[in-house]
């Protein structure tokens, strides 16, 4: 024992000491590892944050809009009764205004045409429907409300500023005096964008909404569920009760957990080749997106509902045979009742991510312009995210703020259909 | 269209339940029969749906191509001697004459009134086949209706009988898992097999110049077209890196403190946000990418290269004054946010896996949470944490939309963050997208991108699942 000239109790202060100062630097080390965490999660949440924060701030302005109210006198020799669309309305009430105001225009009319530009094809629709309707109108004085153009909306909204350099905006001075002035003697107000929602897209940004995307990919989602549900349905409930563990069974599983990590682009490419140059369905159809949709929801809800067969006790199995009930019975008449609500869970969450789901429709053709409201889901349409992807694209400043509105309305669905989904699983989870 | 009946045959169908139900009744009684008079009923209702809907389902698929070839057989001499592009389109306007509506083109002498006469004749055949598919469809329902009624009796085990049949329908459900498989290798594989006859394997493996516009007319510039995907890949790489370099720390560090440090509460509120950030859809990721992102990272960097400029550093000054919205960066660094939910739950699971016993031992030798954290739990969880990034890996590769809204088109062989790079994605979108001519080897070109980049991606979910699986059980 050599070590036995060391006093031992000065080795164990010593180590004691080396052991106070390690712990110190340990537990600095530990709240730095747990401020990493914290970070971390900060950074993810602020991301979420910053997200919506910027679309909501991006978008809130496309929700309201503002529009003209002016008397128009039907100059009975410039409209022609039969094709009351080809008067430049827009033109006749910008001389109108002009010539109210006292303004002398040059030869070329250059004043009544910086006027024009300031109000919307809208109202010349408007103009020309009052006539179509009721003929009498001409002659007379009539007032009619129409959204101010694109440009002007943006100088009202403050998105185009007075301190921006002339040449640079689309907006020239005189026009923001008149734009003011109208605004102060309340001929131009500001109200409810209504337009956003009761139209079909269109080129023209103060003219554009999201109806005609959203029934597309309402009747888009429609052809998703009913194709989806009940293959899936069936799929998990052959391979969780019925299915005997064997090779066929192996391969198809392996399969579908394959085919949930598929690249959505993927189904883009088999939804053209299979569905469009083969089957030669319609092209840009929501038959053909939901189609599409529906084979890329496949997996997930059959994943889905095989987790919630899977939670329902043997016992009530066991009892159902008991009892004398077939297989079949004891699946249809217990087993899957007591899975539903997890089932419709995962369906309904599933049909949400679908909702959201833009490139296989990029593929199909549904990123072409279509104006109006789809009725069949044999005809062109549109679908929300591809509506997204098409204005995002446009040139207009206008559509950024419509391409967020756009953005909130399809996060506005999703939502729904999430909460649903919680609700669901609130109100009927069962523990067993 | 022969659809139209579907519903009448779902009448029918639910039709023969009842009277199944009735006769069955009727037939049992004073006996004791084998299934109930319901399965009785059911098995009427099969054998009344399923003859009749396969022929209409037959009859939808090959009406079409019948009724071409009975046309196009029977063409006057006229007709047969055209062109074959001109007689596909004299073929598609009768028939479009016949259905009453508009043909797409007018003719001249003599095919005018030819036209007339096939459409005629278009239309008797189509109307022929339509007719006779019906027929046979309610034959079939009459026929079926009447050989499972005549069945029916105390004896017949018709519960077995519908039960075979809900079982042959739910595999069906379950093969088609199968099929959409053999159908996008299939799609896949077609059209990629005719590209590489145009263009070889290896040109487009190996090759660096990407450039797929052909030339519509012989002596344009650039008429060649070239297929080297090189930098194609290296673009995908790229991002894919960045995107994984922000994903992986921010996912992985906050998996761990949300299994390890956070309380149920903290749990409760942090887990949902995270899912909202996992469920938002990745083109509104794209929009975030390009109008906000971009436009705040080119101003970071040309503010920089301002600053930079004139000093020591000028080149490099007056190369950040030039970056564009659309580079690397940006679709990578808004790509790694979208996976960060999808990494810190798949290694939330993971961890929490990762049985009590290790932490208490570990605990117990009086280790603090992060010495436990990164030399116990890590440790042991390492292969279904690589896992679960083998997977975000895969998403990076396939993810479509943020690149195609925030990164380039030009395909440029660089690793430089800054510049533009271009995806396989991205090309397959604007290949795709826009006019397109078919059996073009720009069209093809598509495919055989969309067949890579399947390959790719099962190949590492195939590994990443491999790995976490026999994770899993390790400790089940």
């Amino acid at each position: 024992m050599t070590d036995a000239t060391v006093d031992p109790g000065a080795v164990r202060a010593a180590r004691a000491d080396a052991l106070q100062k390690g712990l110190k630097r340990r537990y600095a080390r530990e709240a730095r590892f747990r401020t990493y965490g914290l970070l971390a999660i900060a950074v993810a949440l602020g991301f979420l944050v910053l997200l919506l924060g910027r679309i909501i701030e991006q978008g809130h302005t496309a929700f309201y809009a503002n529009q003209i109210t002016v008397p128009v006198y039907m100059d009975p020799a410039r409209i022609d009764r039969d094709y009351p669309q080809g008067t430049n309305f827009q033109l006749m009430v910008a001389q109108q205004r002009l010539a109210a105001m006292g303004v002398t225009d040059d030869a070329q009319g250059t004043q009544a045409n910086a006027y024009r530009t300031l109000l919307s094809s809208e109202l010349k629709f408007r103009a020309a429907q009052l006539v179509r309707e009721d003929p009498s109108v001409i002659g007379q004085t009539v007032q009619i409300t129409a959204p101010v153009s694109d440009d002007a909306d943006l100088y009202l909204k403050g998105k185009i500023k007075r301190s921006e350099p002339a040449e640079l905006r689309r907006i020239s001075d005189q026009q923001m005096d008149w734009l003011d002035a109208l605004k102060r003697d309340g001929t131009v107000t500001t109200g409810f964008n209504s337009l956003l929602f009761t139209q079909g897209d269109s080129t023209e940004p103060e003219l554009a909404g999201v109806l005609g995307a959203v029934v597309g990919s309402a009747l888009m989602l429609l052809v998703t569920a009913l194709i989806a549900i009940p293959l899936g349905v069936g799929a998990a409930v052959y391979l969780e009760e019925f299915a005997r563990k064997g090779r066929i069974t192996d391969l198809i599983e392996v399969n579908i957990n394959n085919l949930a990590a598929v690249p959505s682009i993927v189904y883009g490419l088999l939804g053209l080749a299979l569905f469009i140059n083969v089957a030669h369905l319609p092209r840009s159809s929501p038959l053909v997106g939901g189609l599409v949709l529906a084979l890329m929801a496949l997996p997930t809800i059959i994943i889905a509902t095989r987790s919630s067969l899977k939670a329902v006790p043997p016992s009530i199995r066991e009892a159902a045979l008991a009892m004398g009930a077939s297989k079949t019975q004891t699946v249809f008449h217990h087993v899957l009742p007591l899975a539903m609500p997890g089932v419709m869970t995962g369906t309904i969450i599933s049909m949400a991510h679908a909702l959201g789901e833009t490139a296989p429709l990029l593929l199909i053709g549904m990123v072409s312009f279509v104006p109006g409201i789809p009725g069949a889901i044999t005809e062109p349409a549109g679908a929300l995210p591809s509506l997204v992807y098409i204005w995002e694209n446009a040139s207009e400043l206008a559509f950024h703020e419509r391409t967020a509105a756009a953005i909130l309305v399809l996060l506005a669905f999703m939502i729904v259909m999430n909460a649903a989904a919680i609700l669901l699983r609130r109100r009927f989870e069962r523990r067993w | 269209m022969i659809w139209f009946l579907i519903p009448v045959v779902a009448v029918l169908a639910l039709a023969a339940y009842a009277v199944g139900l009735a006769v069955a009744k009727r037939r049992f009684a004073g006996a004791k029969p084998h299934s109930r008079p319901q399965q009785h009923g059911y098995y009427a209702l099969i054998w009344v749906a399923v003859p009749a809907l396969a022929i209409i389902i037959l009859a939808g698929i090959f009406s079409g191509p019948v009724s071409q070839n009975l046309v196009s057989a029977g063409l006057p001499e006229a007709v047969q001697e055209m062109e074959p592009f001109r007689r596909d389109a004299f073929l598609n306007d009768a028939r479009l004459l016949g259905e009453g509506q508009r043909p797409f083109q007018t003719w001249d002498a003599p095919f005018d009134t030819l036209l007339q006469s096939e459409a005629a004749r278009s239309a008797s055949i189509q109307r022929t086949l339509l007719w006779g598919s019906i027929a046979g469809a309610l034959i079939a329902a009459v026929l079926g209706g009447l050989l499972a009624f005549a069945q029916i009796g105390p004896n017949m085990r018709a519960r077995n009988r519908v039960e075979t049949w809900i079982g042959a329908l739910l595999f069906a459900c379950s093969v088609v898992a199968i099929l959409t498989t053999v159908g996008i290798v299939f799609s896949l594989l077609f059209d990629a097999l005719r590209f590489f006859e145009r263009v070889p394997v290896t040109e487009f493996l190996f090759g660096t110049q990407w450039s797929p516009q052909t030339a519509i007319r012989a002596d344009q510039v650039g008429s060649t077209g070239a297929f080297g995907a090189v930098p194609l890949f290296a673009g995908t790489f790229l991002i894919m890196l960045i995107a994984m370099a922000v994903a992986a720390p921010v996912g992985l560090f906050s998996a761990i403190y949300l299994s390890e440090y956070a309380g149920p509460v903290t749990r409760g509120v942090v887990k949902p946000l995270l899912e909202v950030l996992a469920g938002v859809p990745t083109v509104v990721y794209g929009f975030f990418a390009a109008l906000t992102v971009g436009p705040a990272f080119r101003e970071f960097f040309n503010g920089f290269g301002a600053l930079l400029v004139g000093g020591p550093l000028d080149g490099l000054g007056q190369y950040l004054m030039l970056v564009q919205n659309q580079m690397a960066l940006v679709a990578g660094a808004v790509m790694g946010i979208m996976l960060i939910p999808f990494v810190s739950s798949l290694s939330d699971d993971i961890i929490n896996a990762v049985p009590q016993s290790l932490r208490d031992g570990s605990y117990a030798m009086g280790a603090t949470k992060s010495e436990t954290v990164s030399r116990v739990l890590l440790p042991a969880a390492l292969p279904g944490i690589a896992g679960a990034l083998l997977l975000a890996v895969s998403r990076a590769i396939g993810e479509t939309m943020i690149v195609t809204m925030a990164a380039g088109l030009a395909a440029n062989l660089t690793f430089n963050p800054l510049d533009t790079v271009t995806t396989v994605t991205v090309q397959i979108v604007t290949l795709l997208t826009g006019d397109q001519e078919f059996d073009s080897a720009k069209t093809l070109a598509a495919f055989g991108l969309g067949l890579t980049l399947f390959l790719v991606t099962l190949l590492l979910n195939i590994v990443a699942q491999r790995i976490v699986q026999t994770y899993r059980e390790q400790y089940d």
